[in-house]
């Protein structure tokens, strides 16, 4: 016997003890897809025969059953089912999951049965169970099909049966996972014959017409189309459309799923009692003069049909009005319900029509969804879902969606052939929709909170710890900018190793010898600016943010700290530095050279104090204030003391020091510091060009970064823009990393915050992973308002030393994986929850307890 | 999201940073021959002397040592490093961990009384060997601080002292004088006198710079009672400012500021609860924040609705209330604050309540800015005082979130009515009631937010006014209540 199942799907044996289901299984299935009763039992009690276990132990196999079965996992449920009872909650359970079940069974006699337990040692049923279930087998027997094993019911009688028996896996209908494309996916037809030719031309189709009526189409790049459904009714070619896909279909050009028309149709022409609403009428006036065989071929083709398919490894499923993610490759009524019509609320609308359920704001798999059904004025993308029913028989167009190019290609109605019950093309919603373009919906609290685990293209799997999302999910929600804007955050950086020269903590021998040690042979160096870090996005022009952003306000750029929150609270400051950015972009020629209408620069922001006024007010002018007066009066008092003859050891000579100290730390701080009226008093030094449309620049050298900000510095009529001084090293040649500690001297001495060292290559992979993206090397003056006005101290510095970094560049490296991988997927047009989880990630992982004067 | 609720998120705070903690008192006196000042302090005015203290060193010197005049120094070298380790994960709030860079090191604070404590023990007891008479007599005498924080400013600096009889001279001191723009400091040089026994002056010193400073640097607990009753018992019971010393020597514990105040007064633990307990209910009678709770306790109750949502309920005053009534079967506190639903929990005393009473309360962190599946199928949802914390660009991811999806029968929101801002005579024109509200809305800016919404969402809404209603101004607080419409 060939036992044909359908994979997935649930397979049920059923048969008495002793009937050899668990040799079959094993025999013919992986261990991991057998859940057996018995192993069940053994987990529950630790003995395989215990029946006072067997109600907990059929728990854990629905449990497992349940996981394996969400998982789309073939499953074989070896227990004894002959009980009504007990296949019914099996089918409950496919159902749920829209699982189809298989029947094999062992109707072999008891007496067989029996020879066989009493041949096992750990078995001693009395004769009246195996009677009992042999009995109760029987009795099933008959009303398996009924109870649901309708196509795939199997019943071997004889040992010999049972030993010949092949197992043979098919896939689901519904899975073509193996065709990969390339695709054209065409909307509703509704019998607009005319359109859709001229369509399949535009789309490359060559179309021929045979002598025997018969129709040959083929594309020269061997494309194949995809149709959505609804080839019939309200148009006014009904007849030729099927005569024209059912041809392209039986010679595979064409791969076709039901519309809900289509089914209603089928019911119809089966002769039916269907209601002659919505198009049908005029669909069978057509088919009239038709013959009663095509009549009946149309029936059954349309029968055939499955109700949806599952392309390219998974990536794409194409469904007449959607598919969700649990129902995506499944069989069920359910599923195919939901692929005629989609999912309602019950409810209609003042138009008489169903009121829709937005599946699609919801979705969030990985899927790309191309469905029609609903007509829309223009196909948007919302979470990987499109639908691409432009109304073509309304007057709208005929749409096809390239694959896997996603370019929309489409042809105008040549008339409006039916009136539309609800109208979809009127101007408001028009104006709605361009604005919604890419609008992914609203974002779902199941899309950042918890332990997430977020997949990165440069760093694998990144996990993020509860505790961290639940410190961001206040953080992200209080003072985070509109999530729409905020599609990158920068990562956290780790300072070079600590130096082991006398009075310095930090020095940029070490910073290199870490990308020597990382083979990298080529570092560039930055000055680093003691401001605050910004993000900035400018777009060309406020419908530009509009399109691409979604943004409905007239805002076209946004300017944000490290943290994701707006860098001003005045709107109006912000705007400002927009326009010359902006300004700067358009002489530099930015928009053409990069062929792009928004850019995302990292940048920093000058002074500090413009963004750490309060830090400076609440912690380092106090400490500098009551530090000058505490030691200046202690000095003061010790030297008075002193005058008189007073033996003070070296304490007067420590607090001379200390005061030196503190002083030094007053003058730190305040050359970050000043006051700022107006724009004019700010300066923005951007050092890396993020991403542009289509692109994000993380293939190009910091040396091409460089270049192209020098040229926006340079295209600025304001004195916003500063360039940032920077040179290469070779870390091969000692003159060439001596020069630029020279360099790194230089500018600390005069005041310079430090230097940022970074490889040349933006993304350099090591031995072990990602190497630092930057190290920061900074200055001995600069230090002291980090860790205090004595830091340099040697008793204190010698202390200070001993300073972990592995976890400061754990988290470095973890940062900006997911601050790349943040701005890929928006570049390629993610819905906005994938982007919002690797920036909310980034953020979480900030809240990661560091030392924070790393 | 709360108002009561402001704490760094982000841990992005350093530790203390590596430095000695300085600190300078000086004790002068005239009388004569002032170097018997030695003799009273036990510390010889010729000679240096560096005592160890638990954590780092204390100098005592005399800048000044003559018959006429005597002036004694008490220098403290704290070691702030070993502070730093020795309280590492034990007491985690700890200032020391909790703040960076910080003016810790060098202002006078509880520090500064332990070292009085240790050093000049003798002499704050009242004894001393050589001139067991002169403890007895009242002596001018001056101290000076060279950098005391005050809390409260120099009008608060000057109601410790002067009941006391001194005479208070206080230097304030800029936060940078490069930058006047920022501002004074909170820091002062103090220089306090009078005639009296140095040990009245030390004890006052001793209890009244950590009172001014307002923060301790070790774990306030029982013995701090005892500590406050020995050095203050006598003097302190006549203060006039006895309630805010004890409460901010006790850290502003309630238990122990209770129990502290009823011993000094020598009255019940009981009495004082009821004080301070009419006094709060004096509060809350005019209260603004009482009669909003009430009021939307009694719309929500009027809607008919058997289960709820506190959107926002930040440390749980209004579920509080809605617990009161039984009529309630589901109340549920949502706030985005993690440590808001910490607390609100405490103050509800979640893990303590009977099984029936615990059933019918739920909290959960969720944030109003994303769609959320556990808020939907509620009879009413209350969301006081909370849309003024949201950023504008945010409202309309609120508004459906809300109205969309979660879509209760019933909505009552709060905010304030910013017309009504004139009133407060403390608030400076333009400027918000919370430093955390991001805008605050005119009657009619709210009524057409709110009447938009309704709009769009099928809902009808009418307005209540919250409190006084002011002239031409209108209410201090403003109620939106929405109800869902039926088809």
């Amino acid at each position: 016997m060939l036992i044909k199942i359908p994979d997935p799907s649930l397979v049920i044996l059923i048969g008495a003890s002793g009937s050899g289901k668990s040799t079959f299984a094993h025999k013919h299935f992986k261990p991991t897809e057998i859940l057996s009763s018995d192993f069940c039992r053994g987990l529950v009690s630790d003995d395989e025969t215990d029946q006072s276990a067997t109600t907990d132990a059929f728990e854990v196999l629905h449990f497992i059953a349940a996981k394996r079965l969400a998982a789309g996992k073939l499953t074989v449920i070896d227990a004894t089912n002959v009980q009504s009872d007990a296949r019914k909650s099996l089918h409950a359970l496919a159902k749920e999951y829209h699982y189809l079940t298989a029947a094999i069974v062992f109707n072999l006699p008891a007496k067989l049965c029996q020879e066989r337990n009493d041949a096992r040692p750990d078995r001693d049923f009395k004769p009246h169970v195996i009677r009992n279930q042999t009995g109760q087998l029987r009795r099933s027997l008959r009303g398996l099909k009924r109870e649901g094993f309708r196509n795939f019911l199997y019943v071997m009688s004889s040992p010999e049966e049972v030993e010949a028996a092949q197992v043979e896996r098919q896939p689901l209908w519904t899975n073509r996972k193996d065709e990969v494309g390339p695709f054209d996916i065409i909307g509703d037809v509704h019998g607009c014959f005319d359109e859709l030719v001229e369509l399949l031309k535009k789309l490359g189709y060559e179309i021929s017409n045979q002598q025997d009526g018969g129709t040959i189409v083929k594309h020269p790049q061997d494309r194949k189309v995809v149709f959505v459904g609804d080839y019939v009714d309200r148009g006014p070619k009904v007849v030729e459309v099927l005569r024209l896909v059912m041809e392209m279909h039986k010679t595979g050009m064409a791969i076709c799923v039901p519309g809900n028309h289509d089914t209603k149709l089928a019911r119809a022409l089966r002769g039916k009692n269907v209601n002659s609403t919505h198009g049908l009428a005029e669909s069978l006036v057509q088919l009239e003069k038709e013959s009663e065989e095509f009549k009946a071929d149309i029936a059954e083709f349309i029968e055939s049909m499955v109700s949806h398919y599952v392309f390219d490894n998974g990536k794409l499923v194409v469904a007449h009005a959607g598919m969700k993610k649990e129902f995506q490759g499944r069989a069920s009524g359910r599923v195919r319900e939901f692929a005629l019509y989609g999912e309602t609320t019950g409810e209609t609308d003042e138009f008489g029509l169903p009121v829709r359920l937005n599946w699609a704001e919801e979705y969030r798999g990985d899927a790309t969804v191309v469905y029609g059904h609903t007509p829309v004025a223009e196909p948007q993308w919302i979470n990987r879902t499109i639908n691409i029913d432009t109304g073509c028989v309304f007057g709208g167009n005929l749409t096809a969606l390239r694959y896997p190019e996603k370019e929309l290609v489409s042809v105008p109605a040549r008339q409006t052939y039916y009136e539309p019950a609800k109208p979809f093309l009127n101007e408001s919603d028009k104006q709605k929709l361009s604005g919604m373009q890419i609008d992914d919906g609203i974002l779902d609290i199941n899309d950042v909170i918890g332990r997430r685990v977020i997949s990165t293209r440069l760093n694998h799997n990144v996990t993020i710890r509860e505790e961290n999302t639940i410190a961001a999910l206040e953080v992200m929600s209080r003072f985070a900018i509109d999530p729409k804007w905020l599609i990158y955050l920068p990562p956290t950086m780790s300072p070079t190793e600590t130096s082991t020269k006398p009075n310095l903590l930090e020095h940029p021998a070490e910073g290199f010898a870490y990308y020597r040690n990382q083979r990298v042979s080529n570092v560039v160096w930055q000055e680093k600016h003691m401001g605050s870090r910004a993000v900035v996005i400018v777009c060309q022009s406020a419908e530009t943010s509009k399109k691409r952003f979604s943004i409905s306000d007239d805002r076209f750029g946004v300017c944000y700290t490290r943290t994701g929150r707006p860098f001003f609270d005045d709107v109006l400051m912000e705007s400002e530095l927009l326009r010359q950015v902006k300004q700067a972009a358009d002489s530099a020629g930015f928009w053409e050279t990069l062929d792009t209408d928004w850019f995302c620069i990292d940048c920093e922001l000058m002074p500090w104090s413009v963004k750490a006024q309060e830090l400076l007010r609440q912690q380092y002018a106090p400490v500098g204030t009551s530090a000058h007066v505490a030691v200046g009066d202690a000095v003061a008092t010790l030297e008075t003391a002193g005058k008189r003859g007073i033996q003070l050891n070296d304490i007067l000579d420590t607090y001379q020091e200390r005061a030196i100290a503190v002083s030094e730390y007053v003058s730190a701080y305040q050359q970050y510091c000043w006051d700022v009226q107006s724009i004019a008093d700010l300066k923005l030094a951007p050092f890396h060009l993020l991403a542009t449309e289509g692109t994000v620049h993380f293939d190009k050298d910091h040396l091409w970064h460089m270049e192209m900000l020098s040229k926006l510095c340079k295209g600025s009529d304001d004195n916003l823009l500063f360039t940032t001084t920077y040179g290469t090293v070779d870390l091969t040649d000692e003159a060439s990393e001596t020069a630029a500690i020279r360099k790194w001297e230089e500018l600390t001495a005069i005041g310079g915050e430090g230097i940022v060292i970074k490889p040349l290559d933006f993304i350099v992979k090591g031995k072990r992973g990602l190497v630092q993206p930057a190290v920061k090397c900074r200055g001995r003056e600069y230090l002291r308002i980090i860790y205090g006005p004595e830091y340099t101290l040697p008793h204190n510095l010698e202390r200070l030393r001993s300073r972990g970094l592995s976890h400061k560049r754990a988290l470095a490296i973890r940062e900006f994986a997911l601050g790349v991988e943040a701005l890929e997927r928006f570049v390629h047009c993610e819905p906005l929850s994938k982007v919002h989880e690797c920036v909310f990630g980034v953020l979480a992982l900030e809240s990661e307890t560091v030392d924070p004067r790393l | 999201m709360n108002a009561n609720t402001k704490r760094p998120i982000l841990n992005l705070l350093l530790h203390l940073p590596a430095q000695f903690i300085v600190m300078l008192l000086t004790i002068t006196t005239t009388y004569s021959p002032a170097t018997d000042l030695g003799f009273l302090l036990h510390k010889h005015p010729e000679r240096l002397q560096s005592f160890e203290l638990a954590y780092g060193q204390a100098h005592v010197f005399y800048p000044e040592a003559n018959t006429e005049k005597c002036t004694a120094a008490l220098l403290l070298d704290v070691d702030s490093v070993g502070l730093v380790r020795r309280y590492h994960g034990q007491v985690r709030d700890n200032f020391a961990l909790a703040e960076y860079v910080n003016d810790r090191p060098y202002v006078a604070s509880s520090f500064m009384s332990v070292a009085i404590a240790k050093v000049f023990s003798s002499a704050l007891s009242g004894r001393s060997k050589d001139r067991p008479e002169l403890v007895e007599t009242p002596i001018p005498l001056s101290a000076k601080l060279s950098i005391l924080p005050c809390r409260g400013g120099e009008k608060f600096l000057r109601r410790l002292f002067e009941p006391l009889s001194y005479t208070v001279k206080a230097e304030r001191h800029v936060l940078d004088a490069q930058f006047p723009d920022w501002g004074e400091s909170r820091y002062f040089t103090v220089t306090i006198n009078k005639i009296c026994v140095l040990s009245e002056l030390l004890t006052h010193l001793y209890v009244l710079i950590p009172v001014l400073d307002d923060e301790k640097h070790y774990w306030v607990d029982q013995a701090e009672i005892d500590k406050l009753l020995k050095h203050g018992g006598d003097w302190l019971s006549e203060h006039p400012e006895q309630e805010s010393i004890v409460n901010r020597y006790l850290k502003r514990q309630r238990r122990l500021t209770r129990q502290a105040l009823a011993q000094l007064r020598e009255t019940d633990v009981d009495e004082i609860e009821e004080q301070t307990q009419e006094e709060v209910q004096i509060e809350e009678r005019i209260g603004l924040n009482e009669i909003r709770l009430t009021k939307t306790t009694e719309v929500i109750k009027e809607s008919g609705a058997k289960r709820v949502l506190d959107l926002g309920c930040g440390e749980g005053k209004l579920l509080r209330k809605l617990m009161a009534e039984k009529h309630f079967e589901e109340i549920v506190g949502v706030d985005v604050s993690h440590q808001s639903l910490k607390i609100a929990q405490q103050r509800l005393h979640f893990d303590r309540l009977p099984e029936k009473q615990k059933e019918r309360l739920k909290f959960f962190q969720g944030s109003l800015c994303y769609r959320d599946k556990r808020l939907e199928g509620y009879d009413a949802a209350a969301v006081i005082e909370v849309i003024e914390h949201l950023d504008p660009p945010r409202l309309s991811a609120f508004e459906r979130v809300l109205f969309e999806f979660a879509r209760p029968q019933t909505v009552v929101l709060t905010t304030p009515n910013v017309e009504y801002n004139v009133k407060f005579e403390n608030l400076p024109a333009g400027r918000f009631r919370h430093r955390d509200h991001r805008f605050e809305w005119t009657r009619e800016e709210f009524q057409s937010w709110a009447s938009d919404i309704s709009n769009r969402f099928g809902y009808t809404v009418v307005f209540h006014p919250i409190g006084e209603i002011g002239e031409n101004v209108g209410s201090p607080t403003q109620m939106a209540v929405f109800t869902q419409e039926r088809f």
